[in-house]
C-alpha cells in the first residue's frame, strides 16, 4: 500500500493519536475504564497499521523483533518483580501496601500502576510479535 | 421471565454452534473459529451473571449506589487473554501444518499420513 | 522469611525464571539456569511437604487479601505430595534434557524450549497449589498452552497435527471446566474452594448444581485422558520430543487427576458425588473398559512411544478405579499409583529417549538386537517394565496390591479378578518389546553406543526410585493414606 497516497496520509495522521490514546488508556486506567490489556492492544494496533501501510520490513526496522522479544520478557519481570519487592519488604507477594507502608492507598496505587505497566508492555509486545510471526510467513501455494 | 433468560439461551446457542463446528468441519481454520465461538459463549455466560438489575458500570463516581458485579468481568478479561493465546497458537500450528502438508483439510492430512506409513 | 513464603516462591521462581531464559538466550547457560531453578523447586517442595506433615494445612494469602476474598494458596497433604512429584520429575529430567534437546530440537529454539518447559512447570504446580477455583483454570491454560508448544517441537510433522488435536481437546476441556466454575460462582458467589465446599451443600437440590458438576467433570475427564476421552493422548505422546513425552506423561495427567480429586472430594464432597449422583456407577466400569481397551491397543502398536502412551491410558484407568471405590484403601491405591506410575512411566520414556538419541527411531522393528547393543538402557527399560506389570519388589506391585485390597474390602471380587487379569495384558505388550530387543538379531551391524552419561543418570535415578519405593513403602503409602483420609474426612 506504499504507493497509495490516501492510506499513507491518513495513516500518518492516525498513528500518533493512536499511540497517544494507548498511553492515555494505560495511565488513566486507575480512574476510568482502561488498563494494561487494552492499552497494550491499542499500542500494538498502531504498529500493525504502520506495517500494513509501509510494509513489514519498514515496521521491523522501527520495532526490531529482538527488542520485542526482550520486552515480552521484561513486562512479565516487571509484574513479578513488583510482587517480589513486597515479598522482600516483609509483606505477602503482591501486597502493594509494602510499597508505601505509611499510606496504604498510595502503596496500592503505585503497585497497581507498576503491575499494569508490566501488563501493558507485555501485551503490546506479544501482539506485535504475533503479527510479525504471521505476516512474515510466505503465502501458501 | 423469558427475557431474563435470553442471555442464557444465546449463550447455549452460541456454545452449540461452536461445538458443532469444531466437531463437524474438516477445515482446521474453521475448527478454530468454532472453538473461538465456543469460548466466547462462556464470556457471555460470565458477563450476564455479573449484571445487577439497575446497576451501572462498576466505576466509582458521585451519586451512584448500585454497581454491576465487577468480578466476573475481571475473570473474563483473563479468559479473553487465554482465548487470544489459544487462537493464535492454534493458527500458528495451522500455518505450520499447511507448510508441512500443503493442505489444511483434516481428511487430506490423514490420507497423507497413511501414505507415509 | 523463605519458610513463610514457601507456597508462593514455589510458583514465582519458575515463573520469573521463564522470561529470564528469554533474556539469557545462550544454550548452555539457559539449561544450567533451568536445572538450578528446578532443583530449587524440588528443595522447596520437599520443605513444604515436611512442613505440611508436621503442622497441617499451610495457607498463603496473595497480596495480603484474606480468603475467601483474595486468592489463597492452600497446601495440605495431597497437593504437597503432588507438588513433590512434579518437582522431582522436573528436576530429574533437566539432566536428561541437555543431550536429548540438543539432538532433537534445532539450536535456535533451545532457549524457547526451556522457557516453555519452565512455564509448563509453573502451570502444573500452580494448578496443584491454588485454593481458588478460577485460578485452577488460569494455571491449567498456562500449562496447556506451553505443553502444546512443547509437543509441536517434535521432529516429525505429525507432531504438529498431534499438538493441534490436543489443543482442540484441551481447550474444550478447559472451557467446560470454566463453565462449571462459572455456574458454581453463580450459585454461591465465591470462588475459594474451601468456601465453596461450605456453601454448595445448600444448593445440591438445584439443577444448576448438577449442570455445573457435569460440565466440570467432563472437562476434567478430558484433561486427565479418561477412557473414552483419551483420543488426544497417544499421538501427543508419540510425536513429542523425548523429554516432553516423559515430562507430560509423568506430570500433566497426574495433576489433572489431582484436580479431579480436589473438586469431587473437597469441593463437592463424596456424599453428593457418589451417593446422590452415583458417579462411581460410571467411573468403575469405564475405568475397567479403559484398562482393557487401552492395553489391547497397546499390544498392537508398532511404535514403542505409542505403545507406552496407550499403556498410560490403561494406567489412568487403574487410578480412576481406585478413586471409584470411594474407600480409604481405594483412594490410597489410586494416589500411590499416581506417584508410582509417574516414576515408572518417566523411566520408561527416558529409556526410549536414550534409544531414540542413538537409533533415531522408536519403531519396534528397529529395536532388534538392542539388548546386546545398549544393554544398560534396555536393563532400565525392563526393570521399569516389570514395575508397570506389577511384579513384587517394584512400585507397581504396591499400588495394585492396594487396589485389589480395596476391591476385596468392598466385596467386589470380580473387579479384583479383572484388575489382576489385566496385568497379563501388560505382560504381553512389554514382552513384545523384550522379545524384539533380546531375542532377535539386528539386521545391520552398525556400531551403536550407549547414551551419554547424563541421560543414563536421569534414567537410572527414576528406575532406581521404582525399585526403592517398591521396597521402602513407608513414605509413599503413609503420605497417600493421610491424603486419602483427608479427602474422605476420616483420619486413618
Amino acid at each position: 500500500m506504499k504507493h497509495q497516497s490516501i492510506p499513507r496520509v491518513v495513516g500518518k495522521w492516525l498513528i500518533p493519536p493512536i499511540l497517544l490514546f494507548a498511553l492515555y488508556v494505560q495511565f488513566h486506567g486507575d480512574f476510568g475504564p482502561g488498563g494494561g490489556f487494552q492499552a497494550g492492544v491499542i499500542f500494538a494496533a498502531a504498529v500493525v497499521l504502520y506495517a500494513l501501510i509501509f510494509g513489514l520490513q519498514a515496521a521491523k526496522q522501527i520495532v526490531k523483533p529482538r527488542i520485542i522479544e526482550t520486552l515480552v520478557a521484561l513486562g512479565v519481570l516487571l509484574y513479578a518483580g513488583t510482587g517480589l519487592i513486597s515479598l522482600f519488604l516483609g509483606y505477602n507477594f503482591l501486597d502493594y501496601t509494602a510499597l508505601d507502608p505509611d499510606s496504604a492507598p498510595h502503596g496500592q496505587h503505585l503497585g497497581i500502576f507498576l503491575v499494569e505497566l508490566g501488563v501493558g508492555i507485555t501485551v503490546a509486545a506479544v501482539m506485535i510479535a504475533i503479527f510479525f510471526a504471521f505476516a512474515g510467513r510466505r503465502r501458501l501455494r | 421471565m423469558t427475557v431474563g433468560l435470553l442471555n442464557d439461551w444465546a449463550c447455549m446457542v452460541l456454545m452449540m454452534i461452536g461445538l458443532y463446528t469444531v466437531i463437524a468441519r474438516p477445515n482446521l481454520v474453521k475448527k478454530l473459529i468454532g472453538l473461538s465461538i465456543f469460548q466466547v459463549s462462556v464470556f457471555l455466560l460470565y458477563i450476564s451473571m455479573g449484571k445487577v438489575s439497575g446497576g451501572t458500570a462498576p466505576i466509582l463516581s458521585e451519586g451512584i449506589e448500585v454497581y454491576s458485579n465487577p468480578l466476573p468481568h475481571v475473570l473474563i478479561l483473563t479468559a479473553i487473554v487465554v482465548g487470544i493465546a489459544t487462537l493464535s497458537l492454534g493458527l500458528a500450528l495451522v500455518v505450520r501444518i499447511g507448510e508441512a502438508y500443503d493442505t489444511i483439510e483434516e481428511d487430506e492430512i490423514i490420507e497423507r499420513d497413511l501414505v507415509n506409513d | 522469611m523463605i519458610d513463610m513464603h514457601l507456597p508462593i516462591l514455589l510458583i514465582v521462581i519458575p515463573l520469573v525464571a521463564a522470561p529470564l531464559c528469554v533474556l539469557l538466550r545462550q544454550k548452555t547457560l539457559v539449561w544450567a539456569f533451568t536445572s538450578l531453578v528446578c532443583l530449587a523447586a524440588l528443595c522447596m517442595a520437599s520443605m513444604l511437604l515436611i512442613r505440611v506433615l508436621e503442622e497441617g494445612v499451610v495457607s498463603y494469602a496473595i497480596g495480603g487479601w484474606i480468603a475467601p476474598w483474595g486468592i489463597e494458596y492452600r497446601v495440605d497433604t495431597i497437593n504437597a505430595f503432588v507438588l513433590l512429584l512434579v518437582s522431582i520429575i522436573a528436576a530429574v529430567l533437566t539432566f536428561f534434557a541437555l543431550p536429548s534437546v540438543a539432538d532433537e530440537i534445532s539450536g535456535k529454539q533451545h532457549y524457547l524450549f526451556y522457557t516453555a518447559y519452565l512455564l509448563c512447570l509453573t502451570g502444573l504446580m500452580g494448578i496443584t497449589i491454588t485454593g481458588d477455583a478460577f485460578n485452577v483454570f488460569v494455571f491449567l491454560e498456562i500449562s496447556s498452552l506451553s505443553s502444546y508448544t512443547l509437543i509441536a517441537m517434535g521432529r516429525d510433522r505429525r507432531a504438529l497435527t498431534a499438538s493441534y488435536q490436543y489443543l482442540l481437546m484441551g481447550t474444550l476441556g478447559a472451557t467446560f471446566i470454566v463453565i462449571g466454575i462459572g455456574l458454581m460462582y453463580m450459585m454461591t458467589g465465591t470462588l475459594n474452594m474451601f468456601d465453596l465446599s461450605q456453601r454448595l451443600p445448600a444448593m445440591f437440590e438445584t439443577r444448576t448444581a448438577m449442570v455445573a458438576f457435569a460440565f466440570l467433570t467432563v472437562g476434567m475427564l478430558i484433561k486427565l485422558a479418561m477412557f473414552p476421552l483419551h483420543m488426544w493422548l497417544p499421538n501427543a505422546y508419540c510425536y513429542a520430543p523425548s523429554v516432553v513425552t516423559a515430562f507430560l506423561a509423568a506430570t500433566a495427567t497426574k495433576v489433572s487427576i489431582y484436580v479431579f480429586l480436589r473438586f469431587t472430594f473437597t469441593v463437592w464432597g463424596a456424599e453428593f458425588v457418589f451417593e446422590k449422583l452415583n458417579l462411581d456407577v460410571f467411573l468403575i466400569p469405564l475405568s475397567l473398559i479403559g484398562i482393557y481397551v487401552a492395553s489391547l491397543s497397546a499390544i498392537y502398536q508398532t511404535n514403542i512411544k505409542r505403545l507406552l502412551a496407550y499403556s498410560s491410558v490403561a494406567q489412568i484407568g487403574y487410578m480412576m478405579l481406585g478413586i471409584g471405590f470411594v474407600s480409604l484403601a481405594g483412594l490410597t491405591g489410586g494416589i500411590v499409583h499416581l506417584f508410582n506410575h509417574a516414576l515408572m512411566k518417566a523411566a520408561l520414556f527416558l529409556a526410549v529417549g536414550c534409544v531414540v538419541l542413538r537409533l533415531g527411531s522408536s519403531d519396534l522393528a528397529d529395536w532388534k538386537g538392542l539388548g546386546r547393543r545398549m544393554p544398560v538402557t534396555m536393563a532400565a527399560f525392563v526393570l521399569a517394565g516389570l514395575s508397570l506389570i506389577g511384579v513384587p519388589l517394584t512400585v507397581g506391585f504396591i499400588s495394585k496390591w492396594y487396589l485389589i485390597l480395596a476391591a476385596l474390602e468392598a466385596g467386589w471380587w470380580p473387579i479384583a479378578l479383572l484388575a489382576l487379569l489385566s496385568s497379563l495384558l501388560a505382560v504381553v505388550y512389554m514382552w513384545r518389546v523384550v522379545e524384539v530387543a533380546y531375542f532377535q538379531k539386528a539386521d545391520d551391524d552398525l556400531n551403536v553406543k550407549e547414551a551419554p552419561l547424563m541421560m543414563q543418570i536421569s534414567m537410572w535415578v527414576l528406575t532406581g526410585a521404582t525399585v526403592y519405593f517398591g521396597i521402602q513403602t513407608d513414605l509413599t503409602v503413609n503420605v497417600a493414606q493421610r491424603a486419602a483420609g483427608l479427602l474422605l474426612g476420616v483420619m486413618p
